[in-house]
């Protein structure tokens, strides 16, 4: 089963066309990553599917809900909780009563509201700073109290609109946790980010948009294939002394620091010439290691290495 | 319906947590009314029935429109709107939960001012007009601000605050408060009939005396007026609401 349908989903600001007949599906439990440039239609599409935008054409259902109907749109969002992206919660509220707010939004009864509350304020560490004005948290803290109140009413599906963008490394990784756990208990998460190793880690399948159009859909392995060449052995040696004539037909040789990265099509047969180059010239391999295509060198490879 | 309305709720006790001690709202809410009423006070051989007219109707109309304009403003600037609107309330609840907030300032402070006047001034209005009239006036002018605050659809506070006085400060000088409606001219006449606050006016001299029209009438146009702002600031909101996020 979908929890998530967009069918021919476009956006017009004007004449401006921000996101063009974009189709897919998100199966329900899925962790689904979509990504883009800065200004592809990240946010425009996130925006029309929890409802806030009214899509120009085209068809979108949530949890078998039509977003595009007042009364429907409104019992998906009984179902599900939203990171939009650069939210703040209440600064001149304390955390709990942030808290409080959002479970009363989802009609909880103020017993369940206090329960979940506190797992929440517990599994965000943010426990003992309940009854502080959040005007004092740092970046990392709003975010993870974002995030909790998102998760006010445990919900089945989540949209996160980079919920991890310029945090400190520990609230990252502990946003991270939570996703994960988040897909344990069989949730679906639909998650926008920058980062691609986020995403590698992550998402199950990944959408890539690039001017409004969805340019690719696929597993993350599935859309590393998609990139030739980028195959490369990376090899270290001591003395550091490294010829590009060593190896036959390399595609492109990259020196890096105190490693020279050989991109190849056929590891196998470079792998072997270094090797036979290293006992010639009396060198020690200190590493040796293949390398195949990053998720960063997909996006880079799709969508050029500008924002639209 | 119900769940929405207790969810309207929520949103009010938010926007009284946060919003009831902004600087702007303490000025134009309290400190001003204060001032103004002094200014119509001094200088003038006014009865305590026209002094507390006066105080009373200021106050209402004042503090019920202190809050309402610049919440969503505020709450733009605040990155907090997108978070209110994703949550599963409609767009009217959220409004009716900023218009519960403007209701129970203006009622809070309203009645002090006024019950504290009336004591002091003994003056004796009559209850139930005097109740019903300011329950009305107060609903009426909170509803005034879901319209103030729709259009422009800014995140500048100072912007709605500013084209909200002009509005407000107009509808103070045509509504009979410095000149009864019988002493105005015919074109004034047919201005102030134009504002609610004239309605309400009226109706607090019909609850120390005699007014200018017949009370059905006040309490019609108030009801009238406060569902036309309500129905209207709810479409305006709704049409520039893409804005907001553009």
């Amino acid at each position: 089963m979908n929890a998530i349908e967009v069918a021919g989903l476009t956006k017009y600001y004007g004449s401006f066309l921000a996101v063009d007949g974009v189709n897919f599906e998100v199966k329900t439990g899925e962790v689904f990553g979509f990504l883009g440039p800065n200004g592809a239609g990240k946010t425009t599409t996130i925006r029309m599917l929890t409802g806030i935008l009214k899509p120009s054409r085209g068809e979108v259902r949530v949890l078998d809900y039509d977003m595009l109907r007042e009364g429907e749109k409104i019992k998906a969002r009984e179902r599900m909780g939203i990171v939009p992206e650069m939210a703040n919660p209440y600064v001149d509220l304390t955390a709990m009563q942030n808290l409080r707010l959002m479970g009363e939004l989802y009609g909880m009864s103020r017993r369940e509201i206090e329960k979940r509350s506190t797992e929440l304020l517990r599994l965000f560490d943010l426990y003992d700073k309940r009854d502080k004005k959040v005007r004092t948290f740092s970046k990392g803290m709003r975010q993870r109290l974002i995030l909790a109140m998102a998760m006010i009413s445990d919900p089945e599906l989540l949209f996160l609109d980079e919920p991890t963008s310029g945090l400190d490394v520990i609230s990252a990784r502990m946003i991270k946790d939570v996703i994960r756990e988040e897909k344990r208990k069989e949730k679906t998460i639909f998650l926008t980010t920058h980062n691609m190793a986020d995403a590698n880690e992550l998402c199950e399948r990944i959408g890539i948009i690039r001017k409004g159009k969805l340019i690719a859909i696929d597993t993350p392995e599935k859309l590393k294939g998609l990139v030739k060449g980028r195959v490369s052995v990376e090899v270290s040696l001591e003395p550091m002394k490294f010829e590009p004539g060593a190896v036959t037909s390399p595609i492109k040789v990259e020196r890096m620091g105190d490693k020279v990265r050989i991109f190849t099509d056929d590891p196998d047969a470079t792998i072997r010439e270094l090797v036979g180059y290293t006992e010639r010239e009396n060198l020690r391999i200190i590493s040796l290691r293949t390398l195949s295509p990053s998720l960063e060198d997909v996006f880079v490879e799709l969508v050029g290495d500008r924002d639209d | 319906m119900i769940e929405q309305f207790r969810r309207s709720f929520a949103v009010a006790k938010k926007d009284m947590l946060i919003f009831y001690l902004k600087g702007p709202v303490v000025i134009m809410g309290l400190i001003f009314p204060f001032f103004l009423f002094l200014a119509f006070l001094i200088g003038r051989n006014l009865g305590g029935e026209q002094l507390f007219v006066g105080l009373t109707a200021m106050t209402a109309f004042f503090t019920s429109t202190a809050v309402g304009p610049t919440i969503i403003p505020w709450e733009c600037r605040g990155r907090t709107f997108e978070r209110l609107i994703t949550a599963p309330v409609s767009l009217t609840t959220v409004l009716l939960g900023d218009l519960q907030a403007s209701f129970y300032f203006g009622l809070a402070i309203s009645f002090l001012i006024s019950l504290s006047a009336a004591v002091y001034l003994s003056v004796h209005p009559n209850p139930l007009i005097f109740l019903t009239a300011t329950l009305l006036a107060i609903g009426c002018f909170s509803a005034m601000t879901i319209l103030m605050s729709s259009y422009p659809p800014t995140d500048v506070p100072a912007d709605v605050m500013m084209l909200s006085s002009l509005l407000k400060f107009s509808l103070l000088f045509v509504s009979g408060i410095f000149v009864p409606l019988e002493r105005l001219p015919a074109y004034g006449r047919a201005i102030s009939f134009l504002s609610p606050l004239t309605y309400y006016v009226d109706a607090l001299r019909h609850s120390t005396g005699r007014g200018y029209l017949p009370l059905w009438v006040d309490f019609g146009m108030l009801i009238l007026f406060g569902i036309a702002f309500f129905l209207t600031g709810v479409s305006i909101h709704r049409k520039v609401l893409e804005r907001r996020f553009t």
